[in-house]
């Protein structure tokens, strides 16, 4: 295996890849997303996007947040050949939503905010609060980990220049 | 934002290996071994080690609970000082004034004021109470899987550190590369290409 701080660094845009098409995937074919709990699960973009233009000497990043935001900032940097680098999500089950932040060059998980509960639900001993974190925990990090899996075996298969690449060309450059 | 906060930030890890019965006094026992070391009236500048989940400020890693579920929980601390810049200044001034009477010369090398900034950091270090940090750890030793709860690089690095010494198991950071290479089903052929593959543009084209 590479040395690790190689292979992140080299291989980081993988992940910037992960989250525009997970956007692409929200907007264009939602139903094919592979949600480890397909019972219940939807996924919206949160409240917060990050992109990251580093074509030609660009170096230019893009921020669009707040709850009423629109994203139409987003597709035209998408347009000028940006990545998402950042997004927020809000996974969506009845009566209960998860939010966080995914970073595409770590994977990383933050600002993770579970349902909020009912005070008088709410449970006393730590054990038992911690527990329901854990649970919390694993809900968004089995869906990261389900849905980059179903993005990588995408993007190393022959469908991936074929069809996905023109697909998500097509849609930046349709996108109002 | 750790594991009981109201929002959490957290890195996933894979551990490989495995550790000697009986499993949780080996836990126990190596933890204790790297257990965080009180650096107050110390002069210290840092420490950093294990301590208890629900005790982080006076761990009993005897009667500390370990496990809740089937998870592993415990946590990392950091405890630092910072002296103030100009506080620091303000000392040194002090100290080189007065060795330059005792020694009565005009000036000093740079290796003096240098040993003596090392000094006066020293002095001020018993004095300065450390800083804590708690990072919670969550580890699904079943599974494999290990949560970091935070995403600071210099605390996951602190932490990757005195993991594998603690336990001398291999502690893998899961981000895009690995996320693909380990944990993905990817036969060797997929991997070939992973490890090919160069960015896609989706302006133009892909590279495969």
């Amino acid at each position: 295996m590479l040395d690790v701080a190689v292979a992140y660094n080299r291989y980081k845009y993988l992940g910037n890849e992960f989250l525009t098409w997970l956007w692409f995937m929200m907007e264009t074919d939602r139903s094919n997303l592979d949600f480890p709990e397909a019972e219940s699960s939807e996924l919206d973009i949160g409240n917060r996007i990050v992109l990251e233009n580093t074509r030609g000497n660009r170096d230019e990043t893009i921020t669009i947040k707040g709850d009423g935001a629109g994203l139409e900032e987003g597709v035209i940097a998408l347009k000028k050949g940006a990545l998402v680098t950042e997004i927020s999500l809000a996974m969506k089950a009845p009566e209960a939503e998860w939010r966080f932040q995914l970073k595409g060059e770590s994977l990383n998980i933050s600002s993770l905010k579970p349902p909020e509960k009912n005070p008088a639900e709410a449970a006393d001993d730590i054990e038992q609060r911690a527990l329901e974190q854990i649970a919390h925990v694993e809900r968004a990090a089995n869906l990261v980990h389900q849905l980059y899996q179903q993005f990588i075996q995408q993007r190393l298969s022959e469908d991936w220049a074929k069809t996905v690449v023109p697909a998500m060309a097509r849609w930046i450059t349709h996108s109002a | 934002m750790g594991l009981l906060s109201a929002t959490m930030s957290l890195a996933r890890y894979r551990v490989a290996g495995g550790i000697p019965d009986p499993f949780l006094d080996t836990v126990r026992d190596r933890l204790k071994n790297h257990a965080i070391r009180e650096i107050d009236n110390d002069p210290a500048e840092k420490s950093v080690g294990w301590t208890c989940f629900e005790n982080s400020f006076q761990p009993d890693f005897d009667k500390d609970n370990l496990v809740i579920g089937t998870h592993l929980v415990f946590s990392l601390r950091i405890d630092k000082k910072q002296i103030p810049a100009k506080v620091l200044r303000k000392h040194l001034d002090m100290a080189v004034a007065k060795r330059l009477k005792q020694t009565e010369r005009s000036s000093l090398t740079r290796n003096e004021k240098q040993e003596l900034r090392d000094e006066v950091a020293r002095r001020l270090y018993v004095r300065i109470p450390a800083t804590p940090n708690v990072y919670d750890v969550v580890w699904d030793y079943e599974g494999q899987a290990l949560w970091f709860f935070s995403t600071q690089k210099a605390a996951n690095e602190e932490f990757e550190s005195i993991f594998a010494k603690t336990f001398k198991l291999s502690i893998i950071r899961m981000f895009p590369f690995t996320e693909a290479e380990m944990i993905s089903g990817l036969t060797d052929e997929q991997k070939d290409l992973l490890y090919k593959a160069g960015p896609a543009d989706f302006q133009g084209g892909a590279h495969a």
